[in-house]
């Protein structure tokens, strides 16, 4: 017998395959399906129909969807809520719904191939059983804290009890993806299933086939009793069940979350609220906690930031220069160093052939040795297999001339920041390449028109500014000139999106965006210091502010050498509004060898197999030579804050001005993904939204009569604080 | 291991009367009447044999050949996994098991290794030496010793136990000796698993079944049918390549002693063997790893006439291919078949005999569905439509590695001396093999029947 029900929308069809209906999910407006007011309502008709249907002993959720089941809650369906309490309702609503799953008399198979997120997996351990397949779309997770909530429907409460208190707490406090065989250990899903090859149909329909076959037979075993639906009492079960075990976790994870957070972000202190008060307090406080809380964070400026950057990276993920004529099949990367192997790893793992030159045999066998450890770590993290890893690394060549270059598509110079280095490299790789090949430069501040001077072909010049280390940063910024072509522009964000980076796209000038943002910001970190305020503390006060790493750990991470580097280039280019701290410190250092971690000294002193780090002894010479006399009055540890994130701020703003940036959300996207501008702020623009341009005009101000025209706001900004309707983001 | 030789090489009989010849040509209707080439040398099948396939016990080489003791140019063998003791040496192994029947020491030898399809590159290997011009016989085979593997010491054991041997001081050895640890012990067992995607090839069958949607049913079926035709061919005496062996301490054993003609209902008790629970590969539905060796004469047409053998049949075209080792890892039949017929300028009407390795019974109706369809011949064969099917009453007719038993390296031999016979037997002219082996590599060979 085989039943078809189609619905409004035909969203969902139901199908029954002898006394199992068959549930295919399946968002027609959508490539991926959420779970929306829509589709709740359709779900719930659908359900309703099943437990009616007297046919029917026991039911299959699948998604027609191939690598996706459900991704998650409709963002767009919280967002439009105006009141907590409107957040609260829809909160409700799918526990409520969910509760009806969970008490289901037919049992009910969730068949899970794909990405099974946030409001999907809460709909999946309603279920009585999950089944997914080993693929690698298949990944189940939680991700609601990355946006700044939490688990709404009912996922605080089912998870500890499915999983245990420490791995629900890991899912929620961290939201990582999980992938199938993982959850399988873990007991979040039941039963895996083998993804298949080609058949008779294309392997991704007839994988989802093959689940739907797989999952209708453990439904029937599930109501003849031959297959058990309880899981097995185990230690942890026995270890949690003591009231002061649980006490000392919740303990454990409140101040672990507190350490890394620095009390920034509420939605997962609230996690464990919610998780507390359901397993002390019964399900009835639990439910109430948790759709209470969620609504409460639903309306946070955290949450709001969150979500912002979450579309700014979907945003960012797209080429919106088009197609580009050629694909870029083999890419040549000039500079074995620390970036031009990392663009090398990033690249050549995703089969594009890639041709890795140095000037030296020991520099070139270094690069190839760290493109070898990056994708060895990979193996012992068991993402790829050594095979793979020994395919990946064939498509690699490592060389110390020009030959071949004629077939190659695009070259990405990472060679010394020097212009006449630079020059030079060009006029070389222009002698040899094809006219269609591009060429980029990954240089941090030198202007790409500067370096196209050189070229024969300036439309094929192009500048791509990758951040290191170039396998964890997610950001690339791509820099055009005047007369960068658009196809130019399109093929490097082809091959940057290929090497799964966030892209954004940025005029031409002296440090582009992010260098230029950075630099003034460096430059007030090097006053304050000359002011006697201590390494650990300047890091202290920046960390506790919602940046990743502090600013001194930083210009040792970004180099002292670069970092001064930038400093006189972006000084002799911007003038005194670049000025603040001293040059001559930076460069004593860089003289001393205290060119940041690559040394092993700068403001700190590494070494090798510690964790800790202490303060570089000898920089207290150093910061006597220049120190300067603070100002009591700007120098209260709010005060330092202020004058280190105003600088960034207004420069950033000032980008935007000048046309540097095209749109605010490039400008949030490249301070949070290339620079660690907080992310609870959301960026430097989102950030001058919620605090108020006026605010924050009136602390420069005060800045300002104390240092100058280095806390000068610009126009824009005084636009913004003068009409306090004006915001960046709408 | 002992040796044996073969007395019993049918001489050239020139009775056959030509108005048989014009009448068995008469009735075939075939796109060609021969495959002979001109400058192409002949290549004829002299003679096949092999030694019953067993389930446990250990084995040897059988030889049935009344070859002049010089007459051989070249030996060649195919294993796939290799045990210095028994099989690795192969040249000093060979000789020690043909010298005292009188193959002389003077002859080279070396060993291939081509997973299941081992002796087949051991044939091929052969065929394009006497192609070459450089030898005019040749004995080719394969042997397996499933019951003399290699098992290796972990890789820091044999880390430590090398350092050992280098060490000089009494200090030293004893800081190695105690640096083995628990982990130092375990061993690494051989697995026939992919080296590449670490699947095992059960598991690797049951996805495909799944993917063409073979039925547990369609399998177990398949599985019953071979044993059954195996049976009635033992029965009927008809597999003459099985020499009689004593297996050292033991009885002789003279009949392939792995063949079970099982009721649909025992065959569907079984539980899955490597997905587990909702697989549909069994034990009784997957050949069977067991001990075997094989071997065929092969030479020059001219040769062999000249020394007075009656040939068998001619070798004639063969490919290998090769394809994605995950997701079509079975599939070599599938890719050669079309290609060795493209080769051979005939059609799939034209093959009187078939003999498909049968690695596991899902496998081949995967095979078979893959043929059959369309969208697979245009998607992934690069066709204008299906490749088709051989017809099922001329497939395996004699039973197959289901029943018979898969010695990896030996398996290929026997399939070409069972289209030989079975052309002889059935009167028909061309036969086709193919194979599957790991790596996702598959092998398919064109054979013609030597007029009678």
């Amino acid at each position: 017998m085989s039943v078809l029900v189609s619905l409004n929308g035909r969203r969902r069809i139901y199908e029954v395959k002898g006394d199992v209906a068959v549930v295919r999910i399946n968002d027609p407006n959508s490539k991926v399906n959420t779970l929306s007011i829509q589709m709740q309502k359709e779900m719930a008709e659908v359900m309703d129909e099943v437990w009616a249907n007297d046919a029917v002993k026991s039911a299959v959720l699948i998604s027609s969807k191939p690598g996706c089941f459900i991704a998650g809650a409709d963002i767009n369906m919280i967002q439009s809520c105006n009141s907590a309490d409107e957040v609260t309702t829809l909160s409700q609503e799918g526990q409520k719904m969910f509760e009806r799953i969970e008490k289901s008399p037919k049992p009910i198979v969730a068949a899970i191939n794909g990405s099974c997120l946030g409001g999907g997996l809460e709909f999946a351990i309603a279920c009585q059983y999950r089944i997914a397949t080993k693929s690698k779309k298949t990944v189940l997770g939680t991700p609601e804290v990355m946006l700044g909530l939490l688990p709404g429907a009912g996922g605080t409460q089912r998870l500890p009890k499915m999983v245990g208190l420490p791995s629900a707490f890991d899912m929620m406090l961290t939201g990582r993806n999980i992938r199938a065989d993982k959850a399988k250990k873990m007991g979040l899903v039941n039963q895996l299933v083998d993804p298949l090859g080609p058949g008779l149909k294309s392997p991704e329909e007839r994988t989802i086939d093959y689940l739907e076959e797989v999952a209708i037979e453990y439904a029937r075993g599930i109501v003849n009793k031959k297959i058990p639906i309880r899981k097995e009492k185990e230690i942890q079960d026995y270890v949690m069940s003591f009231e002061f075990v649980r006490n000392q976790i919740y303990k454990t994870v409140h101040s672990k979350v507190m350490k890394q957070s620095k009390g920034l972000y509420p939605a997962p202190l609230k996690i464990i609220e919610c998780v507390k008060t359901g397993v002390e307090q019964g399900p009835v406080a639990g439910y109430l906690s948790e759709s209470q809380n969620f609504g409460q964070l639903a309306r946070t400026s955290e949450s709001g930031a969150l979500i912002g950057l979450y579309h700014g990276q979907v945003a960012c993920k797209k080429n919106h220069y088009g197609v580009p004529q050629r694909e870029v099949k083999t890419l040549a990367i000039l500079g074995a160093g620390l970036m031009g192997a990392g663009v090398a790893q990033v690249t050549v793992d995703k089969g594009v052939h890639t041709v890795l030159k140095d000037t030296t045999v020991s520099g070139l066998a270094r690069g190839e040795q760290q493109v070898y450890k990056g994708l060895n770590d990979k193996t012992k993290k068991r993402n790829i297999t050594s095979f793979q890893r020994d395919s990946i690394l064939s498509g690699l060549t490592g060389q110390l001339d020009y030959s071949g270059f004629e077939k190659v598509d695009m070259v990405i110079e990472a060679v010394f920041e020097d212009i006449h280095i630079k020059h030079a490299v060009l006029k070389e790789v222009e002698a040899v390449v094809s006219p269609h090949c591009i060429f980029a430069s990954n240089t941090s501040a030198l202007p790409i028109k500067d370096i196209a001077a050189a070229s024969k072909r300036p439309d094929k010049v192009i500048g791509m500014h990758y951040f290191s280390p170039v396998d964890k940063m997610q950001l690339l910024e791509i820099i055009t000139t005047d007369q960068t072509s658009k196809d130019t522009t399109a093929s490097a964000v082809a091959v940057g999106l290929k090497q799964g980076k966030v892209i954004i796209v940025v005029g031409d000038g002296p440090g582009f965006y992010t260098t230029r943002c950075l630099a003034p910001m460096l430059a007030e970190a090097v006053r304050v210091l000359q002011e006697g305020v201590d390494p650990k503390k300047l890091d202290a006060l920046t960390t506790s502010f919602g940046f990743p790493v502090g600013a001194a750990t930083l210009a040792d991470e970004v180099g002292i050498d670069v970092a001064a580097h930038v400093a006189e280039d972006l000084g002799k280019a911007f003038g005194s509004r670049f000025g603040g701290g001293n040059v001559e410190v930076l460069k004593t250092m860089v003289d001393l060898g205290f060119k940041g971690r690559k040394s092993g000294k700068g403001c700190y002193i590494y070494q090798p197999g510690l964790k800790t780090k202490e303060v570089n002894p000898d920089i207290g010479d150093v910061l006597e030579q220049f120190r300067m006399t603070p100002n009591p009055a700007v120098s209260s540890d709010s005060d330092v804050q202020y004058r280190l994130v105003s600088r960034f701020v207004n420069e950033a703003v000032l980008c935007l001005q000048e046309g540097i940036l095209k749109n605010p959300l490039e400008g949030d996207i490249g301070a949070v993904f290339g620079l660690g501008f907080p992310p609870c702020l959301g960026g430097p623009f989102r950030f001058v939204d919620s605090f108020g341009a006026d605010k924050l005009v009136e602390k420069m101000r005060r800045f300002e009569a104390v240092y100058g025209n280095q806390f000068t706001p610009c126009q824009l900004l005084l636009d913004h604080a003068k009409d306090s309707s004006k915001k960046f983001h709408k | 291991m002992s040796s044996m030789l073969l007395s019993t090489i049918p001489q050239v009989s020139s009775s056959l009367s030509e108005s048989y010849c014009l009448t068995l040509l008469s009735v075939q209707t075939k796109s060609k009447k021969t495959l002979a080439r001109p400058g192409v040398k002949n290549v004829v099948l002299v003679e096949g044999v092999r030694t019953p396939f067993l389930l446990s016990g250990t084995t040897g080489l059988l030889q049935r050949t009344g070859l002049p003791k010089d007459a051989v140019d070249y030996i060649i063998y195919g294993t796939v996994i290799q045990e210095v003791k028994t099989t690795s040496i192969l040249r000093h192994n060979i000789n020690q098991r043909t010298l005292g029947a009188g193959f002389s020491d003077k002859i080279p030898a070396h060993t291939v290794t081509m997973a299941c399809i081992s002796s087949n590159q051991a044939m091929t290997s052969g065929v394009g030496l006497i192609a070459a011009g450089q030898c005019d016989s040749i004995v080719a085979g394969g042997v397996e010793f499933m019951s003399d593997v290699p098992i290796r010491h972990s890789r820091k054991m044999r880390k430590t136990m090398l350092s050992l041997s280098r060490a000089k001081t009494l200090g030293q050895r004893l800081g190695l000796i105690g640096s083995i640890r628990m982990a130092h012990l375990s061993p690494e067992l051989p697995a026939v698993a992919e080296f590449s995607t670490a699947e095992t090839m059960g598991h690797s069958a049951d996805r495909l079944a799944a993917a063409f949607g073979v039925s547990r049913v369609e399998q177990d079926e398949f599985a019953v049918r071979s044993h059954t035709l195996a049976k009635k061919a033992q029965d009927a005496g008809l597999l003459q390549d099985v020499i009689s062996f004593k297996v050292p301490g033991r009885d002789i054993v003279s009949k392939d002693n792995g063949i079970r003609v099982s009721s649909m209902e025992q065959m569907g008790k079984l539980k899955a063997a490597f997905i587990k629970p909702h697989g549909t590969v069994t034990a009784a539905n997957s050949s069977f790893l067991t001990d075997g060796a094989s071997a065929v004469l092969i030479m020059s047409e001219e040769k062999a006439l000249a020394m007075g053998y009656k040939p068998k049949a001619y070798l004639r075209d063969f490919v290998y291919v090769s394809q994605d080792p995950k997701d079509q890892l079975l599939l070599g039949p599938t890719y050669g078949t079309p290609k060795v017929l493209e080769r051979a300028g005939l059609t799939m009407s034209d093959i009187d005999v078939f003999e498909f390795h049968e690695a596991f019974a899902g496998q081949i109706m995967a095979n078979l569905k893959a043929m059959d369809s369309d969208w697979f011949g245009q998607t992934y064969l690069g066709k204008k439509s299906k490749v088709g099917t051989p017809p099922m009453e001329k497939f395996n007719l004699w039973g197959g590695s289901l029943s018979l038993g898969h010695p990896f390296g030996a398996t290929g031999c026997r399939l070409v001396t069972t289209v030989a016979h079975r052309l002889q037997k059935e009167g028909g002219q061309y036969g086709l093999l193919a194979a599957c082996a790991a790596g996702g590599q598959g092998h398919a060979m064109v054979i013609e029947a030597y007029p009678q």
